[in-house]
Formats: structure tokens, sequence, C-alpha cells
């Protein structure tokens, strides 16, 4: 567990929306922040048009161009500028093609995992009763599952493949989201305006989204973004270990990891994939960061 | 005066904060006589509490003394290094906080909490470690007697979270007299406390210093606190001090518009019928203040004149005021 | 605290022990492919010997008969066989065991080494170079992939530098005659400093790639609360005590601020067994973690069951030890 949200932070305001955007707009003032935002959306292009920007197929081998060095460097081709790997595939092509399978796992994994989290903690946290003891106790018992153990697991008994991979990081990330949103829930719960809109006769349901989820929209934010970059390091593992996507397929980690028994003479192979990694990882985080400052309510003022 | 110990001269303290220099004290001056309790009355942000942070060398980046001289038994103490401060605080002047629960550390017991501060200083310890340990343990006992805690020899190895409120506060006050200071400073404390607590800890107060034979000063928003345990008062008012003199007098016929306004807002069980006036307004930002009198925005007798620096007057009997107004007197 | 407390305590681990074998037990039930058939491999053995070793291995049983089966025998140490190896499963996690714990306690040490000090600097000196350069180098610590790390790490200090061995976790001269069968442990105790330096060298860099993450996590988390320690009420009143300013850090402020980084280590630890993986793979040490992962890719199931059942259990403990240091180190919550 790292220390994900800020519990002495709950983002609390009479209305909820102008709050969130008080908070959108300091953190657009950070100029740090902003950079790597632009990092994190400028990879996130890349993967949507791989097709139209990659040089070259991703997966058209050539062995003539076999283990190809840097265009910079002696042998080296401006036309494969990152150079080639084993196989002679251009090692640009297959980076851009790659952040495909990053960022598209990282995304779905906390898109499921926070629409799940965030139902469930609303559930626990504003039902109450049997249905919070019933939330808090599975989350007690993921929680009991070291992650990448667990997923490497249920891979290797499910088999490798997108789908599997996206459930084997997602049956677990979901208890993330869902205690911190149960946490905020309890504590916005109580406050007057909810109080209020109960006493004027709203539902269960119109308080819950109308009302509280406005509110729990930054620590969310901020857990999800500080999740998915753990997520993309997550699958780049798997796919190190050769449990993610299965090759042809680029992915940043199978990269490094076919990289590997090149690296004393052939060192590209593996260092470019995993300067994208870092670069993807690094900007989420300092995004998330970013939104974190901007959310504390001690750095208002 | 060869009987004061602790002479403070137009102190000035700056914050320099991102809004711009706050200045939190300026041209205080204060003097405690041997054996002698002053009571430092003001609101929150009056510059009491800084002033005497300024005075245990406590006030920390970005704030600064800017101006002034604190004298200790003729020494002085601004600008002095860090070391040499280090063996005046807890030894010399030793202070206690608003809240005990806070300021006693809650890892520790208490007897550590009082040990550490005989063994930082009480130079009739001696012999070995160990040996200089048993006798700090001892002393210990003693002051937490002296502090009355009951069943003291049994209380020694309890957490600060083991004990109520008032006993918290004395063994707070414990601490800070464990190697007989000179003064006291008590900043606020009775704020943190039941009613029927806070008598019995003010009355421990004035009776160690009569057997200790210190001086203290207590700083306190409760003028009735003044009233009842010290010598003189002074007032303070947006970071300046705006009448001092001896109690009685200033209570019975203060000077000030503000002590005016501060006697007249507490409520009096014995004059129910009296409404308490409260003191309308807020204390003017500290920033860039204009040279005029501080509180004459407040102020429901103020004219023309008070646009002008206004300094400290000396009225004679040992009291002085800040006010234009004030009649008689001469200019100080 | 009580000792009712701590049953208490221990009770409360029996429903989320129960959950998770059931979650293990549940994702064996659903793996695809016949047990036997794996088991059998290419051999062909007559009909009547595959019921019998089904009937033998409890698989004709209905699932929840096969579940309390399933928990007896682990109770008892017995998760079957390892085809693969040809020897009992728990035989073959314990000989893979030592090199594992090593390795994860060298990187605990290098991450409290490393994070306790620079993240109290940072909080002491706040802003200033020193500061930034923690901040900077902690975010680059979260981001940064372990297998790449350690690659590059091989790649400067043992191709480049030639300092430190590629791989593995001794040389064949250093063999010591095992007691606790930690290498640098048993080295020491048998006299042999030249194993002692052989077992340090391979797992330096290891030990630094799995602590790496938790190093900055730690660091952090030092330094939020350290920072939030200096500025209480009991800082000022030790100031004002007169005492020494770094008696006041290292008494009146460093327990208090480690209070949740020691916490937070203890939940940390847990994570340094998924790494585990990654970062023994790596570096070809012989531990629990790169078995787990050849026996992914030769399907020895009954292995991998056993050894996610014995990671998640040790990872409920260290939640639970966590929670039980929590309470020793703050005496407020004593009761």
């Amino acid at each position: 567990m790292t220390a994900v949200t800020d519990p002495e932070a709950p983002a609390i305001a009479p209305k909820g929306e102008t709050l969130f955007r008080r908070n959108m707009r300091l953190f657009a003032s950070s100029k740090l922040s902003m950079f790597f935002l632009a990092i994190t959306v400028g990879f996130v292009i890349m993967a949507i048009f791989a097709p139209w920007i990659a040089p070259h197929d991703p997966n058209a081998p050539d062995l003539f161009r076999r283990l190809m060095p840097p265009a910079w460097m002696e042998g080296g081709d401006w036309t494969y500028p990152l150079g080639c790997d084993a196989l002679g595939r251009d090692i640009l092509s297959r980076i851009i093609y790659g952040s495909r399978v990053s960022i598209f796992i990282g995304a779905a994994v906390i898109l499921v995992a926070t629409t799940i989290g965030v139902l469930a903690g609303l559930a626990a946290g504003y039902l109450r009763g049997w249905v919070d003891v019933v939330i808090s106790r599975l989350v007690d018992i993921l929680l009991g599952f070291p992650y990448l153990i667990f997923a490497i697991a249920l891979i290797a008994m499910t088999g490798p493949g997108l789908q599997n991979i996206i459930l084997a990081l997602a049956y677990k990330e979901w208890v993330i989201p869902c205690r911190v949103v149960r946490g905020e829930t309890l504590a916005t719960s109580e406050i007057e305006y909810v109080e209020a809109a109960r006493a004027l006769g709203a539902g269960s349901r119109n308080i819950m989204l109308r009302e509280i989820l406005p509110n729990i929209l930054s620590p969310v934010l901020v857990v999800s973004t500080v999740r998915m970059a753990h997520v993309i390091i997550l699958e780049a593992s798997l796919s190190f270990l050769g449990l993610g996507v299965q090759p042809p397929t680029a992915s940043w980690g199978s990269m490094v990891a076919d990289g590997r028994s090149f690296m004393l003479s052939e060192w590209w192979l593996s260092t470019f994939p995993g300067i994208a990694i870092l670069l993807l990882v690094l900007s989420i985080n300092v995004v998330s960061q970013g939104l974190r400052d901007a959310f504390d309510p001690r750095f208002h003022d | 005066m060869a009987d004061t110990v602790l002479d403070i001269t137009d102190l000035k303290t700056c914050f320099d904060t991102r809004d711009g220099m706050v200045t939190a004290v300026e041209g205080v001056s204060l003097s405690l006589a041997r054996q002698e309790s002053l009571g430092v009355v003001g609101e929150s942000g009056s510059g009491k509490s800084v002033t005497f942070a300024s005075v245990m060398g406590l006030i920390k980046p970005p704030g600064f003394i800017a101006a002034g001289s604190i004298r200790f038994n003729g020494r002085e103490l601004v600008g002095l290094n860090p070391a040499e401060y280090r063996d005046l605080r807890g030894k010399e002047i030793a202070m206690t906080m608003q809240d005990a629960l806070t300021a006693l550390n809650p890892a520790y017991t208490v007897s550590d909490q009082i040990i550490e501060v005989l063994l930082a200083h009480d130079e009739t310890l001696g012999g070995t470690r160990r040996a200089r340990k048993r006798q700090a343990r001892e002393k210990a006992l003693e002051m937490m007697r002296l502090v009355g805690i009951p069943a003291a020899e049994t209380r020694l190895d309890d957490y600060p979270h083991q004990f109520s409120g008032g006993m918290r506060q004395r063994i707070m006050i414990a601490i800070a007299l464990a190697c007989r200071p000179k003064v006291l400073i008590a900043d606020e404390p009775t704020t943190a406390l039941d009613v029927t607590i806070q008598a019995q800890v003010l009355e421990l107060i004035a009776d160690i210093r009569e057997r200790l034979g210190m001086s203290v000063v207590i700083i306190t928003h409760d003028l009735g606190v003044v009233a009842e345990y010290c010598d003189r008062v002074a007032v303070m008012y947006a970071g300046q001090v705006v009448e001092t003199g001896p109690t009685a007098e200033v209570i019975a016929n203060p000077l000030h518009p503000y002590t005016q306004g501060l006697i007249a807002s507490i409520p009096r069980l014995s004059d129910l019928k009296r409404r308490i006036r409260p003191i309308l307004g807020t204390v003017p930002n500290l920033i860039d203040l204009p040279a005029q009198c501080r509180f004459m925005d407040r102020c429901d007798q103020a004219q023309s004149r008070c646009r002008s620096l206004i300094e400290m007057r000396d009225m004679g009997g040992g009291r002085q005021v800040r006010c234009a107004m004030a009649p008689g007197g001469s200019d100080g | 605290m009580s000792l009712g407390k701590l049953v208490e305590r221990l009770l409360q681990l029996i429903p989320v022990l129960l959950g998770v074998s059931v979650i293990v037990f549940v994702m064996m039930l659903f793996t695809p492919g016949d047990p036997v058939e794996i088991m059998l491999g290419d051999q062909h053995v007559t009909e009547e010997l595959e019921q019998a070793m089904r009937r033998d291995m409890g698989l004709d049983l209905p699932p929840h008969e096969r579940f309390f089966k399933f928990l007896g025998n682990a109770l008892q140490g017995d998760f079957g066989l390892s085809y693969y190896h040809r020897q009992p499963v728990a035989d073959v996690i314990a000989s893979r065991l030592p090199a594992t714990i090593e390795l994860s306690l060298a990187a605990l040490i290098f991450a409290l080494c490393v994070s306790i000090p620079l993240g109290v600097l940072a909080a002491v000196k706040k802003n200033s170079i020193l500061d930034r350069i923690a901040t900077v180098t902690s975010l680059f610590g979260v981001s940064m992939p372990g297998f790449w790390f350690g690659i590059l790490l091989i790649l400067f200090f043992s191709v480049t530098l030639r300092w430190l061995p590629v791989s593995g976790n001794a040389g064949f001269s250093s063999e010591v005659e095992p007691i606790t069968h930690l290498l640098l442990v048993d080295s020491l105790l048998r006299g042999r400093p030249d194993a002692f330096w052989d077992a340090l060298r391979h797992i330096i860099l290891p030990a630094i790639t799995l602590g790496l993450p938790m190093a900055s996590i730690l660091m952090r988390v030092t330094r939020a609360s350290m920072l939030d320690v200096l500025d209480r009420d009991y800082i000022t009143f030790a100031e004002a005590k007169g005492l020494r300013r770094t008696k006041i850090l290292v008494k009146h402020a460093l327990k208090n601020a480690l209070i949740p980084t020691v916490t937070v280590a203890a939940i940390e630890t847990g994570s340094l067994l998924g790494g585990n993986m990654v970062v023994e793979t790596v570096f070809g040490w012989p531990g629990l973690g790169r078995l787990v992962v050849e026996s992914i890719f030769v399907r020895n199931y009954p292995l991998i069951q056993a050894a996610v059942l014995f990671y998640a259990v040790t990872y409920v403990m260290l939640n639970f030890a966590a929670d039980i240091l929590y309470t020793v180190l703050n005496p407020r919550v004593r009761l």
C-alpha cells in the first residue's frame, strides 16, 4: 500500500463542483505539472494514432537489418532512428505500438477498478449496515493478497491474453478506490448540506450521485492517476516475465526482456523501451503529485 | 532598577511572509522585577506570545528580531549564540505552553521528560552517568510532589496521556520549574483547562512563585486571571503595549479605550443586568501599518490627532499609556 | 497492548486467512486442463490407473470436500507433489525460501538505511537543494520499472565497471556449511570472510533493485511525518527546555516521526514479495520468486498454488505485524 491519499484532506465544500474547478485551476497553474501532463497526453496521442505515426510496420522482420544500431551510431540509418531488434524490426515503431498496450491496459484496469470501487465505496459508506460489512470484509480479504503474485498466478492459471491481464490486475485494484471513497463518503455524509438534502426527502441514490459523488471526485482522481502509473509498471513486469500480451504484439516489458540477452553489446534493444516506461510512469506520477498538492487544503490560502 | 530581572526595550519582531513583512511586535518595552508577577493581556494576534517567544529565543525563520534589546539580569539576550541561549532556557528562564497535552511528548514517560531537563542543566548532579540519572529521578519525584501530583512515586513512569488535563498541566509546570528558574513565562496556562481546574493551576503557580522566589509572566486573554493573580498588568494590542501599570489601578481606572473595552466586556455575576459591551471590529492587518493609533478604527473616542504616531506616555504611579486622548501625564 | 487485545486481533486474522485459502482453492478449481493429464505428460497409462490417481488426489470428490481436504493438508504442510521436481512441493519451496528471505531482508535494510536518514534530512532542511534532490529521486524511484533498473545496474556495475558479479547468489568457491541457510549470516558464523564478501558482492545489486521503490516510499513517508512532528508543540517545548538540537531531533522528533515509517515499512515488506519474482528473474537469484516464474512455464500448478498461499499468508502476517508494531510504538493506543 502506498500513501495514495491524504486522509486529512477530504475535499469538502458547500458546492462540490466549484471546489473541484478551483482545484483544477490551482493544478493548471503549476508549470511542472502542465509540462508532464503534456508528455502524458503526447503518449496517449501516440498510442491512438500509432499506425499513422510509426514509420514502419512494428512486426515486419528483416534479417538484413538485424541488431542495427541507432541512427547516430556507426552502421545506423535515420530510416530506423532507434535501430532494430534481433529480428530486424524497427524499435521506434515497436515502442510507438507498445504504448498502445501499456496505455490501453492501464486505462482499462483503472476504469474498471474505479467504477467498481466508487460504486462499492459509495454503497458501503452511505448505506452502511450489512452492505458495509460485506464490502469491507471482501476488501480485507483481497488486501491480504500480495498484488503481483496473485496477478501472476491468475494469469498462470488462465493463460496470458489482454482480457486475462486486465482481469488479473483489476481484481484487486478496485479495493483501493473503494477504501478511499468509503472513507470520504462516511465523512461527507455527516456534513450539513447532505443532511439537508436528506431532510428535504431526496432519495439515497440521488444523494449518493448528486451530493456526495462530486465531492469525492478530487481524491478519486488523485488515486486513479497514481494507481494507473503503478498498473502500467505491473503490466510491463508481467510482459517482462513473458506473461503479458503474447508475441508478436509489441509491448515495452517484453521488448526489454527480448533485449536482455543482447545487453552486453546491443544495449539499445532494452534501453529505449525502458526509457519509454520510465518517462510515461514518471509523467503520470508528477501529474498525480500536482493534483494532490492542488487538492490539499493545506496548500490553499 | 537593580531589582529588574527581565528588561525588554523597544522590541520589534517581524515575520517575512509571502504576503509581505508582518510586524508582529513593535516598540514593546516591558520590565519584570524580582519576584513580581506580570500579566500580559491581549487578543490573539496582539503579539503577546511573540514577545515572549522572542525572550525565549524561539523565534524561527521567517521570523526575526528586527530591533530592540532584551536584558536578563543585565545580560543582553538579543544576538546570543544558540549554545549560550540553550544554557539559559529551561534553567534561568522557563516557559509553559498553552496545552500540556500537545506540549508533552506522547512517546516518553513524564519522569523521562522531567529528568532530561535536569540532566541538561542541573550542575548539582554529580558522579557517573548512572548516578546523575538516579539523582535526577529523585529530583523529578520531588518536583512532581511539589506541583501536587497525588501518589507521585507511583506515577513517575506513566505516559502523559494517562494523566488528567489538570495533572498534565502540573507536570508541564514541574518540567519548567525543575531547574528553579528565575523567571517563569506561563503562556495561556488556563485556556485548555476546565474552569474549576483553572483556579487550582493558577494557585499552584502563585504558591510556587512565593516559595521559590521567582518572577512570573502570565500571558492570557483573560483579564479576570490577571486581576486575581498579577501585581502588574500590560495590555497589548496589535503588536504594541497600550497600557501598563499596577493591576488594581489599571482595572479600577483604565486609561486606554481598549483597556476600558476589555473591562466592559467581562461578564460580571454580581451585575447581571448590565449589558456586556463587546469591542466591535477586528485587529488591524499587521502588514504596512500606517503611523497612527492602531486602535483608532475601533475606538469611539478617536479624533484627528490620533492620526499621528502615538508614543507611550508616563502617567505617574508606575502607569503608562499609549493614547493621545488620555488626560494629563507627561509626554514620554 | 494487553494479551486479550492481541488474541482478539489474532482471531480477526482467521476470516481473512480463510478467505485467502478459498480464493487460492477456487483459482485451482478453474484452472483449465486435467491435473492428472498434466502430471502424466506424454506417458500413457491405463484407464484404471488414471482413475486411481484421480481418487488418490481427491479429484473425484465434490468441491467443498476437496476444499476441506486441501485446507487440512495445507495446515499439515502437505501441498502435494511437484511433478516437475519429483519432490514434495513443501520441500522444493523450503529449499528456495532462504535465498528469497535473504534478498528481501537485504532490500529492507537497504531501504531503511537510505530512506530514514534522507527523509529526516529532507524534512529538517526543508526546501533546500538536498530536499529537492531527495524528492526528485524518490519520484524516479517509484516510477522506475524494477526489471529495467536491474538491467541498467548490471550493465553499469557488472559489465562496464566489472565491480560486481552479473548474477547468482554465490560463487562456487564460497560454499559454507549451512546453519541458518542465509549465506551472509552463515559465512560469518563459520568464520569465512571470503565467502561473506562474495555473498555480499552478489546481493548488492539485486537488493538495491528490489529495495528502490520501498526506499522511495519510505523516504516520502519519513519526510512528511518528520515535517508534521517538527511542527508540534512538544518540539517547541523541548526547545524551551534548553535541550540540544540534536537531542531534540533524535529523541523527541524522530521517535514520533518513525511511527508511520515503521508501519508503512512492515506493509511494504509484503510488496517486496511480488518484486522478488521480477528481481530474481533479472539477477538469476535462486529464490522462490524465480521458482514460481519457472513453474508457470512448465505448468507446475501444485507448486504455484502452494507458493501463492504461502505468499498470501506471509503478507497477511506482515500486515498484522505492522498493526502490532504501530500499537507498540505508539503508547497512546496502548489499551
